[in-house]
């Protein structure tokens, strides 16, 4: 008894560390499974060629449109094309868009955002700029920027990851309004610290945070909006074996041959609740202010 | 309030601007000739030609910029390239099962919503909130397409509730338009169900915490009051909220529902646009839905301030 009230006195850190984690565990077991479903997903990517996988390109005429059995564990399309192996490599796809948009739009909307935060001229224009961007629905920008600039990877990634831009921007902006009006940086202004350097030292580390937390919403985002854009014929070219391309070349299939789309559908949902229900957790855990209100 | 709401008006002028900017813009994206771009694979220089005349491709950037927003002006959202109807007949022609879709959507989701979020607020951590909380992500993490052939499956093709693909317009009756509507729409609301749900539960949470609300019990108002008078009546808040943030989300959700579900609609008329590369409507479209987002959040902010007294700016 008197030792364990020994311990806490001595190290209050420790007992504090051992109960937020225990804190998280119970009140979010969401996270745990958000955590674990993604990495499940990230390894099944990676290591798609051992997964018992065959060619997702390799084509079979005379097992076209099987249903679900040993032999294909998800069934064939009308090509008979080993759909397991398909949805399989097309998690890699639908992993690499989300991560290249989510690194994309926090790189460059955290620019923008400190410097319209910092920069008083250019932050009515910037910020006008963004409010125009942001009032043009995402997914009719992306659609039209893609039917236009050609599509491919590259031009996927950039035209989902513009309409995000100006949610990071604010976000930024809005940590840094708030943190420049801190004494700290005010007693950093008053020494002659220069602004690249507050910037750097003392704003960037209060935008982590907020960022981390709004950058798996994006991920999850820029998922969905990836295998829509293929599922509606305008994103990656077809030959890709993403999910939204499976589930385009099932949809007039559909009443007969439901499981082209129902396993990269099933696929599809899962890696995007991991994600949502990992920055549910991270919220929580990052942000407690807002966590009391949700 | 009168000055605000005057203000707030004339701020949406700067915002416009903007969004004409980047449509604009948009045609220029493309490397190389926007012209060969647009006419495809299989166009002859001919083709080609005609194109770049009918968009006005040989002028100087600033004069085709200074036409172009001159037509707008006057409301002439220009020809389509595949169809040669104006822009905007076609869009008016494809408006009603959008907004039959959109606003039928809302109210079902806020109808569900409110009232699943007030429970859960009410009980706090019983295994209703959990449920409810629970439903909210996984409504929010499953795709609307996904989820749109999941229900068709289910209950057009299995159970054969509901016709499977479809649209019957207003003015065959309502008993068949409702009929044909009804799948589209719960599997549109799920994803606004689980936003209206998460945000009244967090509102109706904090009305709880008043100081009024405390004091309501004390003087012994039975529970069942105390939310109907104190916590429902701020529900408009929550609902009012999602309409502004969930609009670009109701729209991207209205192409992608008017894909799985056949229905004739904006988004039908975008996606097919997208097909054909037909420019002018692809600009239009988006012009439009730029603009009801512009004027959504404008009255918004407009209804903000009559509705609640607190809220000055």
């Amino acid at each position: 008894m008197i030792t364990a009230f020994k311990s806490v006195e001595l190290d209050p850190d420790a007992e504090r560390r051992r109960d937020s984690v225990w804190h998280l565990v119970r009140r979010h077991p969401g996270v745990i499974f958000g955590a674990v479903l993604l990495m499940a997903m990230v390894v099944v990517a990676v290591f798609a060629p051992l997964l018992f996988t065959v060619d997702p390109a390799v084509l079979d005429p005379i097992s076209r449109l099987k249903a679900p059995e040993a032999a294909f564990w998800f069934g064939t399309d009308m090509y008979g094309r080993d759909l397991y192996s398909r949805t399989v490599y097309g998690a890699r796809i639908s992993l690499v868009v989300g991560l290249c948009v989510t690194l994309l739009s926090v790189g460059v909307g955290l620019t923008i955002g400190l410097v319209a935060g910092y920069v008083r001229i250019l932050d009515a224009i910037v910020m006008r700029i963004m409010d125009g961007l942001m009032a043009i629905p995402g997914i009719l920008l992306a659609i039209a920027m893609i039917a236009l600039a050609g599509a491919s990877l590259v031009t996927v990634v950039i035209a989902i990851a513009i309409p995000e831009i100006p949610r990071v921007v604010r976000l930024v902006r809005s940590v840094v309004l708030t943190i420049r009006e801190e004494p700290y940086v005010e007693a950093a202004v008053t020494v002659g610290t220069r602004v690249p350097a507050i910037l750097v030292r003392h704003v960037l580390p209060n935008t982590v945070a907020p960022l981390i937390v709004q950058g798996t919403y994006v991920c999850a985002s820029a998922i969905i909006t990836e295998a829509l854009l293929s599922f509606l014929g305008a994103g990656i070219p077809p030959e890709v074996p993403s999910w939204g391309n499976i589930m385009a070349e099932g949809r007039a299939l559909f009443q007969v041959s439901p499981w082209i789309i129902f396993f990269p559908g099933l696929f599809l949902a899962l890696a995007v609740l991991a994600i949502n229900v990992l920055g549910d957790g991270l919220r929580d855990t990052l942000d407690p202010r807002i966590a009391r209100r949700m | 309030m009168l000055a605000f709401i005057l203000r707030r008006m004339l701020a949406t002028i700067p915002v416009m601007g903007v969004v004409a900017v980047f449509v604009f813009l948009l045609l220029h994206l493309s490397p190389g000739d926007p012209a060969t771009v647009i006419a495809g694979d299989y166009a002859s220089p001919e083709d080609i030609a005609r194109i770049r005349a009918h968009l006005g491709l040989d002028q100087p950037l600033h004069i085709q910029f200074g036409t172009w927003i001159g037509r707008l002006l006057q409301g002439d959202l220009g020809i389509s390239i595949f169809s040669n109807l104006p822009v905007a007949t076609l869009i008016g022609q494809r408006l009603e099962p959008t907004i039959a879709l959109s606003l039928l959507t809302l109210v079902f989701a806020a109808a569900v919503a409110v009232p699943l979020g007030t429970i859960a607020a009410w009980k706090a951590g019983s295994w209703i909130d959990r449920f409810v909380m629970g439903f909210a992500v996984l409504g929010f993490s499953v795709p609307v397409f996904v989820l749109g052939y999941a229900l068709i499956w289910l209950l057009s093709i299995k159970a054969g509730l509901f016709p499977v693909q479809g649209y019957a317009p207003i003015a065959d009756g309502l008993a068949p338009f409702l009929h044909r509507l009804a799948l589209p729409v719960f599997t549109l609301s799920v994803i606004f169900i689980a936003l209206i749900a998460r945000i009244t539960r967090a509102s109706v949470m904090e009305v709880l915490a008043e100081d009024y609300v405390r004091t309501a019990y004390a003087k012994g108002l039975p529970e069942r009051l105390v939310l109907l008078r104190h916590a429902l009546r701020n529900a408009w808040v929550p609902i009012v909220t999602v309409i502004g943030i969930g609009f670009s989300l109701l729209i991207g959700g209205v192409v992608v529902t008017e894909s799985v579900f056949n229905i004739p609609g904006l988004g039908r008329l975008t996606v097919d646009a997208v097909l054909r590369r037909d420019y002018p409507v692809i600009q239009g479209i988006i012009l439009v839905f730029s603009a009801a987002y512009v004027l959504v959040n404008l009255a918004i902010d407009i209804l903000y301030t009559v509705l609640d007294p607190r809220i000055r700016y």
